[in-house]
């Protein structure tokens, strides 16, 4: 069977090899495009959010590419996402494509229902045991994407030559893709994490610092969010977010001592105290996080007509007079234009980089 | 030989050409019409600028804001390219000391950007809607045959401006369909739509926003009077229209320009008024590398490349300076 997924930066070298080696074959989907876009825009409701309709058109070009079922994600909670898989799976079905799309709903809401979902992907003949030592060595693979990612936004305002991190991320991503076996990831991250921490770097720069915040989607997908970690890091800015897949940041990197789930709602406690879907307490919290721990300043990325963000936006401003630190929020849809954000990516650089001189300022006065 | 420093902002609507001197002084300014072609704007408003200014005057750098700012910046050589909204923060703050916000209506975007201490603190643009801008009052004028320039006196004559939702401009408009047929005036019409407009505005772009005076008001629209006195009502403050309000992000160009050639102790890059004479030229390709088909544009200037934009990679990126 061809089994399709739906694209998230640079995990879908993860999720090919896990389904390859399960036995199917997987059909890669292309980077989001204008065309997916397109295709996503015509089959979709016309008020459904950004990830919705690109994850329609994915589906459409995956299909082309022969794929007959996808695996997605579902959710919990009051945020439309939950319904969405099974609105895709529909419209598909109403299109004429016979078309599955396997939902994996959070293991903590329906044990016996996810159990099912496993059983359906697991291949008769394997065993349980080694079907979950396949899930675990793939999920290696995806934190070790994650490493490297994580790894070139540090690097990148560092960098002497412009692009040499990126280009130097691409080989490491393509020895984790020709990686095998349990060693031979480790072996990979280990000399690609090697590659990108040395290419020529000024260390004497004190880049801005920049954490971004919002929905899972749009945080996720570069060619969704106009390429915005590598177009500040080049812009010589430092950038650390919030989500990552395998939420390596949250719990080893960050902070000293671990970050949690918990820890971000203790923190947007005393401005929502309230679950309101998606990863709206989650922008309000990690906002709080970031300011507390020096950052420069936010950037809010959502889906236009997101309601989750658009309420964590409308609490943004208290957050950012009370913890001192200005936040861009960019909505995102069709339609938005990318000489539209370079200006006010480009206005909100300026903003940063007087209110630090200032502070310094200060400093010096005080 | 006296010292000069050109600004140009070439937005959606309209091309505007300053030249200051050392002391903010204007020496000439210009407000053209872009009409979607930026390119002979900038060149005819060069022509004409270098005519206004005085004899005498040396240009020692230039500046480019605006939409087109890349493209005004690699014709004319410029040494700073700048967003609007820091040129216009800095062009307010120098004619308006203190500003603590500015209001700002162009073409096609509106804006407002806080400032505290003469430093941006905070700003916001209208993102997917362009309800409130000036092209929509344009429509709008010449909908009700009114020439632009008679707008805002209109809305001032108003007695009992009628009530138009603001929300959208394809809302707005049939509302004012709907208030002409019931027989309203149109000066209470006009005043309605320019209450509607300022509505919008403070609910969208200035959502959430601390608007403290003094509040300056510039852009296109600021010569409506009948959206000053909106503004005025709604806020319930004086709002403030800069002398040079429809150049304002030009001269902040201009200035930041003279800063940037002065902290720099760089030769200016400008070259010259004779870019009028140059043949300048846009062709564009589509990239088939990828399956987003990228229109790269490519910029001659009389027949050699000196720019290339528009690849989301950026491999086809070069900008010549």
């Amino acid at each position: 069977m061809k089994l399709t997924f739906p694209h998230m930066g640079y995990s879908y070298v993860a999720f090919k090899a896990l389904i390859n080696e399960l036995g199917y074959e997987a059909v890669v989907p292309p980077e989001p495009s204008k065309r997916t876009m397109d295709l996503g825009v015509r089959y979709s409701p016309e008020f459904a959010c950004i990830p919705f309709k690109v994850l329609m058109g994915t589906f459409l070009e995956t299909i082309e590419m022969g794929a007959e079922m996808a695996i997605s994600s579902g959710g919990v909670g009051p945020c439309r996402a939950g319904y969405y898989g099974v609105m895709h799976k529909k419209i598909l079905n109403e299109l004429g494509y016979d078309f599955d799309i396997l939902i994996f709903e959070p293991p903590q809401s329906n044990y016996l229902d996810f159990i099912k979902k496993l059983n359906r992907v697991k291949p008769r003949g394997m065993s349980w045991r080694v079907f979950i030592q396949l899930i675990k060595k793939n999920y290696r693979k995806l934190e070790a994407i994650d490493q490297i990612e994580y790894l070139m936004y540090r690097i990148m305002p560092y960098e002497i030559n412009k692009g040499d991190t990126y280009r130097a991320f691409k080989k490491a991503l393509n020895m984790l893709d020709e990686a095998r076996t349990k060693e031979e990831i480790e072996d990979a991250l280990w000399e690609g994490r090697k590659i990108i921490a040395r290419i020529p770097q000024d260390r004497s720069r004190n880049p801005l610092k920049i954490g971004i915040v919002g929905e899972i989607y749009v945080v996720l997908e570069p060619a969704v969010n106009f390429y915005i970690q590598r177009t500040l890091g080049e812009m010589g800015v430092y950038t650390d977010r919030s989500i990552w897949l395998t939420s390596y940041t949250q719990k080893n990197v960050i902070v000293e001592g671990r970050i949690g789930e918990h820890d971000i709602h203790q923190m947007a406690h005393p401005y929502l105290n309230e679950l309101i879907g998606g990863h709206g307490i989650n922008s309000i919290g990690e906002t709080v996080i970031y300011a507390n721990q020096g950052y420069d300043g936010m950037i809010q990325l959502a889906p236009f007509s997101c309601l989750p963000e658009i309420m964590a936006k409308g609490i943004m401003p208290r957050v950012s007079r009370e913890v001192g630190i200005p936040v861009l929020t960019i909505f995102i849809d069709e339609q938005t234009a990318a000489a539209g954000v370079i200006t006010r990516l480009e206005a909100f650089l300026d903003l940063l980089k007087r209110r630090r001189e200032q502070k310094a300022q200060e400093a010096c006065n005080a | 030989m006296k010292k000069g420093y050109l600004g140009i902002d070439v937005g959606s609507v309209s091309t505007n050409l300053i030249v200051i001197d050392a002391e903010d002084e204007v020496l000439a300014s210009l407000y053209l019409r872009t009409q979607g072609q930026p390119i002979r704007v900038i060149q005819e408003g060069m022509a004409q600028l270098s005519n206004l200014v005085p004899d005498g005057v040396e240009i020692c750098a230039a500046g480019t804001t605006g939409s087109a700012r890349h493209l005004a910046g690699v014709m004319v050589g410029a040494d700073i390219v700048k967003n609007e909204i820091t040129a216009h923060a800095v062009g307010t703050s120098r004619f308006i000391p203190g500003v603590q916000t500015i209001l700002e209506i162009g073409g096609q975007d509106s804006k407002i950007i806080i400032l505290r201490n003469g430093i941006v603190t905070d700003f916001a643009m209208n993102t997917v809607c362009a309800a409130g801008t000036g092209s929509f009052l344009d429509q709008q004028a010449a909908r009700l045959t009114i020439p632009i320039e008679r707008f805002g006196e209109l809305a001032l004559k108003s007695k009992n401006p009628v009530r138009i939702a603001g929300r959208c401009a394809v809302f707005a408009e049939s509302d004012m369909i709907h208030k002409q047929q019931l027989g309203h005036c149109v000066e209470d019409i006009i005043a309605g739509l320019c209450e509607a407009l300022v509505r919008n505005y403070l609910n969208n772009v200035g959502k959430g926003k601390e608007i403290l005076p003094p509040i300056a008001f510039q852009g296109g629209v600021a010569a409506n009077a009948g959206m000053k006195k909106a503004f005025e009502d709604a806020l319930g403050h004086e709002v403030i229209i800069p002398k040079h309000f429809a150049v304002m992000g030009a001269l902040g160009a201009a200035i930041l320009a003279r800063e940037e050639i002065e902290s720099s102790n760089k030769r200016t890059r400008f070259k010259g008024f004779e870019v009028t004479d140059f043949s300048f030229q846009t062709r564009s390709f589509e990239c088939k590398s990828c399956p987003n088909h990228c229109e790269v544009v490519q910029f001659y200037q009389n027949g050699e490349v000196i720019a290339r934009w528009g690849s989301r990679c950026g491999k086809w990126d070069v900008q010549a300076s």
